[in-house]
């Protein structure tokens, strides 16, 4: 097992590395300097400004220096917010991101686990299509119309909730990010639990486990549940990347100050040195978290063999 | 060609497959025609009726942007840009997946699993972010756009594909062909890729909407298309600023693109279940 | 009063009967067999007891147990009735134990369920049930997951779980077949002791497991019942015309219904072959060891072994789909090349394959015509449509299949239709030799039989050589000149029919012989000496592999590998071969 663990942590070293390559090439690639749209500077200041951040040096060894800045924690300092560095701002802005994404991600699991294992019990019931027909709906409307929606309803005509992040505090105001982050995991976890609900409540030892008397409770919490949730835990780690992705159009809806945001002006203003940063932290992170899932996986399914 | 036929009733029949497919023609049919007969186009400018309610004058019928353009031909543009983005990149994720999934099945062995392990590396990536870091850098390409997006999605395309042929590939059918000294080319065309096509056709309908999905996001964000091009993304961007003095300017692009989506989840749902049932009996 | 009270039961889906009119009655303590084909509804009838047909199904008449109506009663009052009263065991142990919880716990859980046990006496209860149905060391076992039993050991496991409760009835539903053919005596065996006053309603397709093990029996046909009665006056005047092609498709082993040896010239020989694959994480497997084969002309051998015996692996090596690690192949006196690519066109059409599955062996997106036509494509193509189309009809009816095939796709042929459409594919080229990979496995009986009265004909008439693979003696007894059975790899025995059936010379052949039932209720159950399952071929035994099961193994045996050595007409791999006496 610790074998297994150190295995896939030396394997996600190169698809990292690839991450990074890739990226940092693309950045690299980019028709004209980061400072283009400035102001024409004096040759001399030019100079300094290249010096400063060693675009004067060559392609590779630019690589080199910012490889081992990346593996120290160090992505560099920001071409626009010149006071920080990447490191910092990542630092400032990730928790909240990360809280508001972990709050969706288990709203996500609780209620589409029940909300799919209800269906898949009651399958072409009513029950099923109107869980179903919300699932549908959940799936098929993008998280930048949702937000906007429950933004104008829910806070603007109705003024239940807060709109914005500054202004209000506490739980209210991240009650919306949150929903609107969740909706979508929601709507798909429901669905992938419905699916292989159905299929394991399907199979020959769920007929063994009926036939023992155990009742629908007992047949689905200690017979069903297991296998069923073998490809929710598979997603978790789409269902992160996907949840970071909504974050960024979320956080630009409220207002919120998380990395999401950054990486958006980031975007728009060309900040290079910040979105590849933010990049290579996302991807880390991801590959991470991808990790986790496949051990867990494998406590869970004891047909796994670590090899 | 009867196999087809037989398909064809099968699908005929499929109430799920045939209303979301005609609503998707009809969307489809209605975005090209309308804009030719509205006397309005998507570019004009007038200041003097911004904010316009929907309504029946001057053909304006999904009212005004705050630039005094016409929505309802604005919209119309905007899902063709959105059908035509899909569309292509989901041919561009076909082409790659298939070729892809199908060679390393069919080869298998050694260069399957090395082929296999970089869509696992890939697949661990957060794509959406290297594709905005893609258009940060080289400004916002239209073409670009149906790469990327391409790109992102034929992995799942790839893997199906390859899952299907090395089953298939081990199928007795198959066996007895090679045992035969049937050619592979012939053993590919006749026997491998008639019983693939269930499940491509299958995907290629899912990958529609998550194509459509990453092309709004981007221009949503102000990443994809630009002005005065437009997309559904980029309308509802322009909505989402307007949406307390003129919420139509919301409701009305952000529904449709949920419409469209809508419509090819339940078209590959349905799909789905057609060709399951194929297998299953 | 019965204990269960069947009466006009009628299973219906839409327009489909699958069980009509059905009315039968099992006392306390008895032990009925319920025989059929598949179809005949005897698993729906099984399923309809315990309230667990799907709920698409129509049920009508009535089911009373213990007096009381099941016909119309939900879930909660099965609930009351499964396990307690009726407990079912399924045909496959693999599908119906829960391969993601631990043995005891799954047992566990129905005493907690049914408030038989809780706590440390559930778990004492759990550990005595599972001594009882004979698995080893169960106090570790339960802790174990299914993966991690054998075959056998799971099916004694399932077995466990269903009589924990003492249940008035115990439902077996095809108990054995999934099952090595040495260890399904074992567990029928089981069964019969450990049921004690447990009423058996023992569902099979076969006749001889029936004669063994029940008072009374029921044919079904068709959903319906067409015979019942003791099970001694039923195959001594069998009344209906389908009991009677039943016992006459039960497969039976005597020595003078295999055919005479044929002689002359090998046409096909195998000499030394040895196959192994890369078992990741095992380092090699060696599936084949050493094994030489001839087959003449117009000659059946038949190779008979159980799970890991290398038969197909052999059969693979052989048409070269893998490469034998060493020995050659040869035909017509010609050496073969290892692997199938490089071979001559001609060497391929000259042997041909049939496969287990029907189904799976043609492709469901062709027509039958498109599907038999195939390989005369490749081989003669010089033929034109017309040509082609004479052969394919020709050949059609050759396996008795008429012209209104032609344009069929496989999902619209039955499971006897679609093996003569793969046999019509393979005979079409007109090859010298043709390979049966478990060719009659998946098929019911009275198909079973008719498949190979069909090869029998076409041997007679063309002189076709037909190297049969099975699992099971009793299906090859009526057409082999020559029999070679397989154990882990290696030949342990190899004579012509008569004389394996007559005298067998290896205690393993001995046990395949006493492990096909016997159709005879007369004839009482031959108790097999043989204990244990086949060992994994990840790691064979010492010496001779079969020594840990066989009874007269000595010292010896554990060590050194016995060499083929010929008696009479056999050739035979035992260090005690000429020493002890294996007559029945």
């Amino acid at each position: 097992m610790a074998q297994y663990v150190l295995k896939r942590l030396l394997g996600a070293i190169p698809t990292l590395l690839f991450v990074v390559v890739l990226s940092f090439l693309l950045v690299h690639a980019a028709p004209g300097g980061p400072f283009d749209e400035e102001r024409v500077l004096p040759d001399a200041v030019a100079a300094n400004i290249e010096a400063y951040y060693h675009l004067d040096e060559s392609l590779p060894k630019q690589f080199v220096r910012y490889l081992s800045g990346v593996l120290q924690g160090d992505f560099g300092p920001s071409y626009r917010y010149r006071d920080h560095t990447v490191s910092e701002l990542i630092a400032d802005a990730f928790p909240l991101s990360i809280r508001l994404g972990v709050m969706a991600i288990i709203v996500g699991v609780v209620i589409g686990v029940g909300l799919g294992t209800l269906a898949a019990l009651k399958q072409n019931t009513v029950t099923d299509r109107v869980a179903m027909g919300f699932a549908m709906s959940g799936i098929s409307i993008p998280i930048f119309v949702i937000a906007p929606l429950l933004v104008l309803f829910l806070a603007v005509k109705l003024n239940w909730l807060p709109a914005g992040w500054s202004g209000s505090s506490g739980v209210s105001r991240m009650l919306l990010p949150v929903i609107a982050l969740a909706l979508p995991q929601i709507a798909y976890i429901s669905r992938l639990t419905r699916a292989s609900m159905i299929d394991v409540l399907g199979s020959g030892f769920i007929r063994t486990a009926r036939a023992q008397g155990l009742g629908t409770y007992a047949v689905v919490r200690y017979h069903a549940m297991k296998p069923a949730m073998l490809p929710v835990l598979s997603y978790m780690g789409p269902a992160i990347a996907s949840v970071l992705t909504g974050s960024v159009v979320v956080e630009q809806i409220f207002g919120i100050p998380g990395l999401g945001q950054f990486f958006v002006t980031g975007a728009l203003n060309r900040d290079y040195t910040l979105v590849l940063g933010i990049v290579i932290f996302y991807a880390a992170l991801i590959v991470l978290l991808n990790l986790i899932v496949d051990i867990l996986y494998g406590v869970i399914d004891p047909r796994v063999r670590y090899r | 060609m009867s196999a087809v036929l037989r398909l064809y009733r099968r699908i005929r029949r499929n109430r799920a497959v045939n209303v979301s497919g005609g609503i998707l023609a009809a969307i489809a049919v209605l975005a090209v025609l309308l804009p030719l007969v509205s006397q309005n186009n998507y570019l004009e400018t007038d200041f003097g009726r911004i904010l316009e309610a929907p309504g029946l004058a001057d053909m304006h019928w999904f009212g005004t942007d705050d630039l005094g353009r016409d929505l309802f031909v604005r919209t119309m543009m905007g899902i063709r840009v959105t059908l035509l983005v899909a569309i292509v990149a989901s041919i561009v994720s076909l082409v790659i997946g298939v070729l892809y999934g199908a060679f390393a099945g069919y080869v298998g062995g050694r260069v399957d699993a090395v082929m296999m392990r970089f869509v696992d590396a890939l697949y661990a990536m957060p794509f959406i972010f290297f594709v905005i870091l893609l258009m940060v850098v080289f400004e916002r390409n239209f073409l670009l756009i149906f790469v990327a997006i391409g790109a992102i999605n034929w992995l799942d395309m790839a893997r199906i594909v390859r899952g299907q042929t090395l089953s298939l590939r081990e199928r007795e059918f198959v066996e007895a062909a090679r045992l035969n000294g049937v050619s592979t080319a012939r053993i590919i065309l006749r026997h491998i890729a008639p019983n693939l096509m269930g499940v491509v056709i299958v995907y290629v309908t899912l990958t529609i909407p998550q194509a459509i999905l990453v092309e709004s996001f981007l221009s949503f964000l102000g990443l994809g298309i630009q002005e005065p091009q437009t997309s559904l993304g980029a309308l509802v961007n322009a909505g989402v600023n307007q949406m307390e003095s003129a919420p139509w300017m919301l409701l009305i692009p952000g529904g449709l693109l949920a419409l469209i989506l809508m419509c090819f989840n339940f078209l590959g749902d349905g799909l789905r279940d057609l060709f399951d049932a194929r297998q299953n009996r | 009063m019965s204990l269960l009270n069947i009466c006009q039961l009628g299973i219906r889906y839409g327009d489909v009967v699958a069980v009509d009119d059905l009315s039968f009655a099992i006392d306390s303590g008895e032990s009925v067999g319920l025989v059929g084909e598949s179809g005949s509804g005897k698993t729906q009838t099984a399923l309809a007891i315990l309230g667990l047909l799907p709920a698409t199904a129509e049920i009508s008449g009535s089911i009373k147990f213990a007096g009381e109506e099941f016909v119309g009663a939900d879930d909660r009052a099965f609930d009351k009735l499964r396990a307690t009263r009726v407990s079912i065991v399924f045909q496959d142990p693999t599908q119906a134990l829960n391969p993601y919880l631990r043995i005891g716990e799954q047992l566990r859980r129905i005493l907690i369920a049914h408030n038989i046990a809780a706590g440390a006496e559930a778990d004492a209860r759990v550990i005595e049930t599972l001594e009882s149905v004979g698995l080893p060391d169960p106090k570790r076992q339960s802790g174990a997951y299914p993966h991690q039993l054998s075959g056998g050991m799971r099916q004694r496991a399932m077995i466990a779980s269903a009589l924990i409760t003492s249940p008035d009835l115990l439902i077996a539903d095809e108990p054995t077949t999934a099952l090595d053919v040495t260890v399904q005596a074992q567990i029928l065996e089981l069964l019969d002791t450990i049921r004690k006053d447990t009423a058996l309603l023992l569902i099979t397709h076969d006749l001889g497991v029936v004669a063994g093990h029940c008072d009374r029996m029921l044919v079904l046909e068709n959903g319906g019942l067409v015979e019942s009665g003791a099970t001694r006056q039923v195959f001594g005047t069998p009344k209906c015309a389908h009991t009677v092609s039943l016992l006459e498709a039960a497969p039976r082993l005597k020595q003078s219904i295999a055919p005479q040896p044929v002689s002359g010239k090998a046409l096909l020989r195998v000499d030394g072959a040895s196959v192994s694959y890369r078992e990741p994480g095992y380092g090699r497997l060696h599936a084949v060891k050493s094994v030489d084969l001839a087959l003449r002309k117009g000659e059946t051998v038949a190779i008979v072994g159980e799970s890991g015996s290398g038969k197909s692996s052999l059969v693979r090596a052989l048409l070269g789909l893998v490469a034998a690690e060493s020995g050659a192949v040869s035909f017509l006196g010609e050496t073969l090349p290892r692997d199938a690519r490089s071979r001559r066109q001609q060497i391929r059409r000259e042997l041909q394959l049939i496969f287990q599955d029907p189904a799976g062996s043609l492709n469901p997106q062709m027509r039958v015509s498109d599907i038999v036509v195939e390989p005369l494509s490749v081989h003669e193509p010089s033929l034109d449509r017309r040509a082609c189309r004479e052969r394919v009809i020709r050949i059609l009816e050759q396996v008795d299949l008429g012209a209104e095939f032609l344009q069929r796709y496989p999902h619209e042929l039955s499971g006897g239709q679609a093996q003569r459409v793969a046999i019509a594919r393979a005979l079409i080229v007109e090859p010298k030799v043709l390979i049966c990979d478990e060719a009659v496995a998946a098929l019911d009986g009275t198909v079973r039989e008719q498949i190979l009265k069909l090869l029998q004909d076409i041997q007679g008439r063309t002189g076709l050589s037909i190297l049969f693979i099975s699992h099971d003696l009793g299906v090859v007894s009526s057409i082999s000149h020559r029999v070679l059975v397989m154990y882990l790899g290696r030949l342990v025995e190899c004579a012509d029919g008569q004389t394996v059936f007559g005298s067998p010379k290896h205690p393993y052949t001995r046990a395949l012989i006493d492990a096909v039932p016997v159709p005879d209720p007369e004839a009482g159950i031959a108790h097999t000496s043989l204990s244990g399952e086949v060992p994994s071929i990840l790691s064979p035994p010492t010496g001779c592999a079969f020594h840990p099961r066989c009874a007269y193994a000595e010292s010896r045996c554990t060590t050194e590998l016995p060499a083929p050595t010929a008696i009479g007409a056999t050739t035979v791999c035992c260090h005690r071969a000429t020493e002890i006496d294996l007559q029945a």
